[in-house]
């Protein structure tokens, strides 16, 4: 009876992973990725999802069998795996069959990526007929994902990392190839060594996830002696150890854009200017607890400000420096953020977020307006921002000839980066100050329980105001570096999507969390850049990846300190109890 | 000391209060007893300043509370324990603590009180990196009180501090109640446990669908026969 159970609930498994499969082929993802490489020659990205399933099919329905753990169940486990991956397997073998092998398959009258490649790429190029291929695969794999599981958490740890690392290097190694290549003709070498034309060499795999596993079987016996080497370490010593760990940082980021070129500076500077938005919306939403689905707005105005102040096209009004126009940009989405705080103070929860969703839309609206052309250009946007220059523009206020940056000025994308990511670390810093203070205590008891907090003294409106005056604050100062390296703003790049990015990015960080902001703002953000080549898929993904962190994490990939806290202490109750 | 003549409350058309009168004199402790809907929160919630009386006035020790709005009452001396205790789930025992304080100006002010709030409840300084949300029931309560006594509160207004307590820990928080009263402050209790109310309380009143239907001392109130057949079960 209970075999039966394990059978099923495996066989189950193995239908949903298949079905994923399945749905990836027809959208046409696991195709388009098999034009990339994990190992070239050897395992492209799309098999390496069809066996990714598979693997995970196995891994998880053998984990079923392990409950409670304990005994050793190794039998079940591998039976589970075997028939989870098989039945992935076979389910892609039936679509090899129903695929078929006429030049014009009569699935692709409706399924348009039911495709010959396709039929080459789930038989492994063996062409007629060979529905086997993809079963036994799947078998293959759903038994490794048992086995996997049955390692040694000691083994196991190990070759996660090591995959990771693997399948991360295999996506992006067109990305280091040409930044090595970069380098000089030694560095050359190396790279070609190391890195293919669409993913990594042989040797490269190798290298990368032999020495992964050897450090991390290094710091599996070492770690801890190392760790407590340093904690028994005199105070000066652990300060100079900081010291050089920050100054370590500070060299790769000062060195990075000279190194990485044009596209992964511009990747930095859109991540940093995600972190910026995530920063002023984690004061609104993470800590006073109100909901903006319209924050794009702040970014806009900021954007707008310093194009209107700065731009040498025909609806330029001055042409003061960037580092004038900057400030006043942060005043203007700061004075923005205060006219709608006032009147959406005593409205709450999801009308507040409709509420401000409302004013997104409209800042969009009205900038791109036929309307307001004559001010903001309508739909031709306005062109001609000036780059920063460091160094004077003489005369100050507007002259009709373009002038002469008489220094150095910061047009590439990687001098913005020096300005994208300072002015993120600065405001991370402010943020973190403001949490400590008494007007992010403040902030916080009104997100708990507003009438909690007003009967404690907490003045609401001055209170809300600020929460909403500082986040567009900092939203708008991301627009105006934003306005500065694209050199023209058009009212389209002001989507409500952007604002439901910046929201996820906090949820997906984790909410309150100012560590939490910058990671989500890598992942969502700065993730899906770098893989241009997957961009018909990027929203597939992202949606995916929000539901399965939802699920799996959702208190964020690095959550406030209140809610490991939260964690950490109801396990310790749960132990007392017991 | 704290003074109602006369007050009307409305939610929206609802008439809550119609035409509360009473008295508290310092250093007493007074409980406000009646069912569910009698207007017991509605008052309490009319002197901190949350509502605002459409008629009639509360006045401090002479001092107009009207004309004040929510935030600043707290800054007259007047604190609350709200009703279902509202501690600030996910801030730590300490954050709750320190947010108690937000009307006190000097550091040095908010580290003695936090010391007094410590010594009249031991439990809140084991666990004061907790979260308040996980803190059981009773220790919610301590938390929820010790946070009003953070302000230095001349009257402290406790909305049902037996709430979904079990009776150990209500007889423990109403001990605590009348040890918080014998340094010196004025408490008001508002209850539905009437039977506990009485017990600790020098006066009561008795409200009735937002209407103050009888005044005596605790004891006499105790005798009252309407009082017995309504809250306190007697037959």
């Amino acid at each position: 009876m209970k075999k039966e159970n394990i059978i099923w609930s495996a066989v189950k498994t193995g239908l949903i992973f298949g079905v994923i499969t399945i749905f990836l082929s027809f959208v046409g993802m696991v195709e388009v990725f098999s034009k990339r490489d994990v190992v070239e020659h050897v395992i492209t990205l799309g098999q390496f999802v069809l066996l990714a399933a598979a693997f995970a099919s196995g891994l998880i329905s053998s984990r079923g069998t392990l409950n409670p753990p304990g005994q050793n169940k190794s039998l079940p486990a591998l039976t589970a795996g075997l028939v989870a991956g098989l039945v992935t397997g076979t389910l892609l073998g039936l679509l090899v069959f129903a695929i078929g092998d006429s030049a014009e398959p009569a699935l692709r009258k409706i399924f348009l990526n039911a495709s010959p490649s396709l039929y080459q790429l789930l038989t492994i190029g063996k062409g007629a007929g060979n529905y086997w291929v993809m079963p036994t695969v799947g078998a293959i794999s759903g038994l490794l994902g048992a086995a996997y599981l049955l390692l040694p958490e000691l083994l196991r740890r190990p070759i996660n990392r090591a995959l990771l690392v693997v399948v991360f290097m295999a996506l992006f190694s067109g990305l280091f190839r040409v930044v090595f290549i970069n380098q000089g003709p030694g560095m050359e070498v190396v790279a070609k060594f190391l890195f293919g034309q669409t993913g990594l060499t042989v040797a490269g795999t190798l290298i990368f996830f032999i020495g992964v596993i050897l450090i991390a079987l290094f710091w599996n016996y070492r770690g801890e002696q190392i760790q407590s080497g340093v904690a028994r370490l005199p105070k000066s010593g652990q300060v100079s150890l900081r010291v050089a760990t920050i100054a370590l940082i500070a060299f790769v980021a000062l060195g990075l854009p000279l190194v990485s070129g044009p596209f992964i500076a511009q990747v930095i500077v859109t991540v940093a200017l995600f972190i910026l938005m995530g920063l002023g919306l984690n004061i609104t939403l993470g800590f006073a607890g109100l909901l903006d689905l319209g924050f794009v707005a702040f970014y806009a105005i900021g954007a707008y400000t310093v194009g209107l102040l700065t731009s040498y096209g025909p609806f330029g009004l001055q042409h003061i420096p960037f580092w004038v126009a900057v400030p006043i940009a942060v005043l203007v989405a700061m004075g923005a953020g205060f006219m709608l705080g006032l009147p959406v103070l005593g409205v709450r929860g999801d009308y507040l977020a409709i509420a401000t969703l409302g004013f997104g839309e409209i800042i969009r609206l009205l900038a791109g307006s036929d309307f307001l052309a004559p001010f903001f250009g309508g739909p031709q946007g306005i062109i001609g921002i000036q780059k920063p220059c460091l160094g004077t523009l003489e005369p100050f206020l507007k002259v009709d000839v373009p002038r002469v940056c008489n220094g150095i000025e910061l047009g590439k994308p990687q001098d913005i980066y020096y300005i994208a990511v300072a002015s993120a670390l600065l405001i991370a810093f402010v943020a973190w100050r403001l949490r400590e203070s008494r007007l992010g205590r403040a902030w916080m008891a009104i997100r708990e329980d507003e009438d909690v907090a007003e009967a404690l003294g907490v003045n609401l409106i001055q209170t809300k105001l600020l929460a909403y005056m500082l986040g567009a604050a900092m939203a708008g100062l991301g627009g105006a570096i934003f306005a500065t390296l694209i050199g023209s703003i058009f009212a389209t790049s002001m989507q409500l999507l952007v604002s439901i990015n910046v929201v996820s990015l906090i949820i997906v960080g984790g909410m309150g969390s100012i560590p939490g902001v910058i990671v989500g703002a890598i992942a969502l953000i700065g993730l899906p850049e770098l893989l241009r080549e997957v961009s018909e898929f990027r929203y597939l993904l992202y949606g995916m990846t929000l539901i399965i962190m939802m699920l799996a994490k959702p208190e964020g990939l690095w959550p406030s300190q209140a809610t490991l806290r939260e964690l950490h202490h109801s396990d310790v109750k749960a132990e007392t109890k017991a | 000391m704290l003074k109602l003549d006369n007050v009307h409350t409305f939610y929206g058309n609802i008439h809550a209060l119609k035409g509360i009168t009473l008295s508290i004199e310092k250093g007493e402790i007074v409980t406000l007893i009646g069912g569910n809907g009698a207007g017991k929160t509605t008052t309490l919630r009319t002197i901190s300043g949350l509502l605002k009386p459409r008629e009639g006035s509360v006045t401090l020790e002479g001092e107009d509370l009207i004309k004040y709005k929510a935030h600043e009452v707290v800054y007259k001396g007047v604190s609350m324990v709200p009703e279902g205790r509202g501690v600030f789930a996910r801030l730590s025992v300490m954050e709750n603590l320190e947010m108690g304080a937000y009307s006190l100006k000097s550091k040095q002010e908010l580290d003695k009180n936090i010391e007094r709030v410590f010594t009249l409840f031991p439990r809140l300084k084991e666990r004061r990196t907790q979260v308040a949300g996980t803190l059981s029931g009773g220790e919610q309560q301590m938390l929820a009180t010790g946070r009003a006594l953070m302000a230095n509160p001349r009257i402290l207004l406790m909305d049902e501090p037996s709430m979904g307590l079990a009776p150990v820990l209500v007889e423990l928080i109403f001990e605590t109640i009348q040890q918080i009263n014998k340094v010196g402050v004025t408490v008001l209790l508002v209850e539905q446990n009437a039977l506990m109310a009485l017990a600790i309380a020098d006066r009561g009143y008795v409200l009735q669908t937002g209407e103050i239907v009888l005044t005596d001392t605790a004891e006499n109130l105790k005798k009252n026969p309407m009082v017995q057949k309504a809250y306190l079960g007697v037959e």
